[in-house]
């Protein structure tokens, strides 16, 4: 991976020279490692102190029982909450959000890879415009945002007037898993396009000129040169588009009328709906866990092939 | 400055006009890619935008055009001051996560230091966490967090602004190292501590060197921060206080009166002023450009 | 040394924030008794809780010239987001606006301040009907302070002139003549509650099966109910995408305006009523300017401004004289006698509600 940088051109670089003692190696090493966790010192804090503290809380009320009212009483800690995990009702819900969190994240990456791409073959100065149109859309009101879609694909859209010849006249858009899919990709497409035009910006194009000229198809090269080096980014964004499609409840209830619960919704309902914070806090504590999981595993599994 | 300022030492590596250009076809099937994609984000504020003049009070269907909904805007109080809460804390979360986000992306890419895979995990985990979960631990931990504060020094706490930044920000953080470190993986560390013996100190290799290869990241990273901050409904609606309603806490409250074309008025005017800010920006960059 | 100072500074601009979280908060305590005040008397700057667009501005600014306060103005989206705040000791507010069974919660859990009907001289005004509700029935901790109806908004164009009957969301024959353009609403109360009055049952059962029979009902009408939302549901009524949607009456008439080929229609097997109530938090810093504020709003003229600006039914029998006739003879914001013979609340159901909400989710997907 180091290969995506060539040193600059300007000037040769002075080797760094490095201390021939050992002790003194490892000094240098220590220090840079202490350096290493200055910088990264004040984020740590920060999380700990307003993100891992408040987690606590929600890991004890996973433990708690609801009063009656839909109080959370703080004492006859048990494990009734997550029994209920296993309810076929979650399960079934779980596994409809992974299936739309799936598709969501496929589609934005196959859209916004050659969007990426575009934006960082252009001159510097078109780059910068375009990724700021990118973004600008989603300044405005979420909620306005989403509804104008309701219109959109909409009885009278253009969408179903269009599609009539196929879904019929009684053909449908709305409040299907379609227009939910159609939300998501709308509200996440962004957080692929980032991190994706991040790498890909970087990417040195010579190397894939150096494949080309050792007679590799444009498919080749692309395959076997750009799409490795541009992994961290393709990484990245799937994540970014994953995790909150996955969590999305706005978007789920808007477009799809509430007939395609996903987890998120399902969260929420618990918090607010049912009061039932310690289910709720219990569900969260699972799909954080689950997702957790699946990090490692993909890491570890990544690790060991490189 | 400009987003995507990559003059002197951001490119070191190809210089500006040797920009390689995908060939014809290619070029011709991404070039249209990218103008249905631009499509498909602005069709919904084309019609947003559109719907802002129409007289009609329900939002899908046209009767005659008016600025009626534009003169409802001026006068409400309460929609500008939630106007105003929101682009303050946008600001204060942006700035602050975009720092902290990508020295921790740093410190996580650039470094290795024992505990280090504890802290990638605890970084991931804001962005994993539904919102509701989220806003619930915030508003019972700033409880307690208060009380404890009230006992110990005195201070008396309340919530609003500050209390909406500052979970802004514990959820921004993550997702501007996300972005961030997707740019520093495979820059090669070398050409930094090249930098170093060139330089008199490492900060200023950082700035000459590090910060600028990483730029787009980081700017990509501020750009997603600004984005969630702008529209975070529930983590706020639990942690503001008195006088601190934002425009997407406003606007869920108004749904069951039923959401008015005044806040389509209100996105256009966010939407215009945006464009403008930016267009201020390239306009400023190029001026430095050429003096 | 440069790095350090960037740390620093990094760190200042956190503390900043951090510092801009700690403002001159009350004293966190209503402890200043209600006793102490006088009618019309004030102890401070009042803040307010309350739905978006729920409140005449210009009655604040009345209240706030005719006393000499600053009345700070913040919105809520659901009950349920009022009561995690309130409950969780998060809601530094004077005055909320609790729905009906929300205030029962409230009250059962010792969040609301008892009222001194002294210092409340207009709460003579309020209607009969509205002074022994179930949720708090003598009045000790609420005042009405807008109420209204839950029914079906129909398109005239095509409904027709049907019978005012829940059979519109639930039965085959009527309903499922209009596959695909039917709305329920999103809330696992309301739902479960139109079910049940089609069966005759009441809609504060707790009976399991009747619960599981209304979910059936539900679950049977998926096939032909366009969404389940609670979100601009007169809107989509509007737009031509629903003919008939399940949905609270103020927000219809505000949308129908003039228009004449859409009605609200208050079913005759039984519809709930609701109640939104002015509430003074137990916690409020300035209680006696609380309690003058729901003196106000209790004034015959402002209660009547209020209604002619929300478009929702007065509680306050006095205000009668001034609200505007076209408001006063609209039978859907104010149904005739018989109607309201025949509006039931929906009361707080405790253990019940896990399973409302689960019988619920389950039906609709």
């Amino acid at each position: 991976m180091a290969a995506t940088v060539d040193p600059p051109r300007t000037q040769t670089p002075t080797p760094a020279s490095a201390p021939d003692e050992p002790g003194l190696e490892r000094a240098a090493e220590q220090a840079e490692s202490r350096r290493g966790f200055l910088i990264g010192l004040p984020s740590l804090l920060y999380l700990v102190v307003l993100f891992a503290l408040p987690l606590v809380i929600v890991v004890v009320y996973s433990f708690a029982t609801r009063s009656r009212t839909g109080r959370t009483i703080l004492a006859d800690w048990n494990l009734s909450s997550y029994a209920r995990l296993f309810d076929p009702l979650v399960l079934e819900i779980g596994l409809r959000s992974l299936w739309l969190a799936l598709l969501t994240t496929v589609i934005s990456l196959v859209v916004g890879y050659p969007f990426a791409y575009y934006l960082a073959t252009r001159s510097p100065r078109v780059r910068g415009v375009l990724l700021v149109l990118v973004m600008i859309p989603f300044w405005s009101n979420f909620l306005i945002r989403t509804y104008a879609w309701r219109v959109i694909l909409g009885r009278d859209g253009p969408f179903v007037r269009f599609l009539e010849p196929i879904l019929g006249t009684e053909g449908q858009l709305l409040f299907t898993p379609f227009a939910v899919v159609v939300g998501l990709v709308y509200g996440y497409l962004p957080f692929m396009i980032l991190p994706l035009y991040a790498t890909l910006e970087r990417l040195d194009f010579s190397l894939v000129e150096a494949a080309r000229d050792l007679h590799a198809t444009g498919w080749q090269a692309f395959w076997r040169v750009t799409w490795p080096l541009s992994r961290p980014g393709v990484v990245a964004g799937s994540i970014l588009v994953f995790i909150p499609s996955f969590g999305a409840y706005v978007t789920p209830e808007i477009l799809g009328g509430g007939r395609t619960t996903m987890i998120g919704s399902y969260v929420v309902r618990q918090f607010l709906s049912a009061r039932d914070w310690p289910f709720g806090s219990a569900l969260s504590v699972a799909i954080l866990a689950v997702m957790l999981v699946a990090a490692v595993v993909y890491f570890r599994t990544r690790d060991r092939e490189a | 400055m400009s987003l995507t300022d990559t003059s002197g030492a951001s490119r070191p590596l190809v210089a500006d006009d040797s920009v390689i250009r995908p060939k014809r076809g290619v070029e011709r099937l991404l070039a249209g890619n990218a103008w249905l994609v631009f499509a498909f984000l602005y069709l919904p504020i084309l019609l947003l935008f559109v719907l802002s003049f129409n007289d009609n009070r329900v939002v899908g269907v046209w009767t005659e055009p008016s600025l009626r909904w534009y003169r409802a805007m001026i006068t409400d109080s309460a929609v500008l001051g939630a106007l105003r809460n929101s682009i303050v804390v946008a600001f204060i979360s942006t700035v602050v996560s975009t720092i902290l986000g990508t020295a921790a992306g740093l410190s996580l890419e650039r470094f290795r230091y024992r505990g280090q895979r504890t802290y990638d995990g605890l970084l991931y985990l804001p962005v994993i966490i539904p919102d509701v979960t989220m806003a619930v631990m915030m508003l019972l931990f700033f409880v307690q967090a208060f009380d404890l504060l009230g006992a110990m020094l005195g201070v008396s706490a309340t919530f609003g602004i500050g209390t909406i930044s500052l979970s802004h920000i514990a959820f921004n953080i993550s997702f501007v190292a996300v972005v961030v470190r997707a740019r520093i993986v495979g820059l090669d560390p070398s050409l930094e501590e090249a930098a170093a013996d060139l330089y008199a100190s490492r900060w200023q290799a950082f700035r000459r060197v590090t910060l600028p290869l990483i730029a787009p990241g980081v700017a990509g990273g501020a750009l997603l921060a600004l984005t969630l901050s702008l529209d975070e409904v529930v983590i706020t609606s639990f942690v503001a206080g008195p006088g601190s309603t934002t425009l997407p806490v406003y606007v869920f409250g108004l749904v069951r009166r039923g959401v008015t074309p005044l806040i389509n008025a209100v996105s256009v005017l966010m939407l215009v002023g945006s464009m403008l800010l930016v267009l201020a920006s390239l306009l400023l960059s190029r001026q430095r450009n050429t003096t | 040394m440069r790095l350090r100072r960037t740390k620093v500074l990094a760190g200042l601009l956190v503390l900043a924030v951090a510092l801009a979280a700690c403002g001159d908060g009350g004293d966190g305590a209503g402890d200043a008794a209600a006793a102490d005040c006088e009618v019309g008397g004030v102890d401070g700057d009042l803040a307010l809780y309350n739905w978006s667009d729920y409140m005449d501005p210009e009655l604040i600014e009345a209240f706030e010239e005719e006393f000499g306060v600053t009345v700070t103005e913040d919105f809520y989206p659901s009950n349920e987001e009022l009561f995690a705040r309130v409950e969780a000791g998060g809601a530094q507010y004077d005055v909320i606006v609790p729905s009906d069974y929300m205030v029962d919660i409230m009250i059962q859990e010792d969040l609301l301040l008892a009222m001194d009907f002294d210092l409340i001289p207009n709460a003579v005004n309020l209607d009969d009907d509205f002074t022994s509700p179930p949720y708090d029935p003598d009045l000790e901790f609420s005042v009405p302070y807008q109420w209204g109806t839950t029914g079906l908004g129909v398109d005239l164009g095509v409904v027709g002139d049907a019978e005012a009957s829940w059979a519109l969301l639930f039965d085959a024959d009527v309903a499922g003549e209009l596959t695909g353009r039917v709305s329920i609403l999103d809330d696992p109360r309301e739902a479960m509650a139109a079910a049940l009055f089609w069966l005759g049952y009441d809609p504060n059962s707790t009976d399991e099966d009747q619960l599981e029979e209304a979910a059936d009902v539900i679950a049977a009408s998926r096939d032909w109910t366009a969404a389940f939302t609670s979100d601009q549901y007169s809107d989509l009524l509007l737009g031509g995408e629903t003919v008939v949607a399940h949905g609270y009456s103020g927000n219809f008439l505000d949308n129908f305006g003039d228009d004449e080929n859409y009605a609200y229609l208050i079913p005759d097997e039984g519809a709930v009523i609701w109640t939104d109530n002015l509430a003074i938090l137990a916690t409020s810093a300035s209680p006696c300017t609380a309690h003058t504020f729901v003196d106000f709003i209790l004034d015959a003229e402002n209660g009547a401004q209020l209604t002619n600006w929300t478009f929702y039914a007065s509680p306050n029998a006095a205000a009668t004289a001034f609200i505007d006739p076209e408001v006063l003879e609209n039978p859907a914001i104010y149904p005739d006698e018989e109607t309201r013979d025949n509006l039931f609340f929906l009361e707080d159901t405790g253990d019940a509600e896990i399973l409302f909400t689960d019988l619920f989710t389950r039906a609709k997907s």
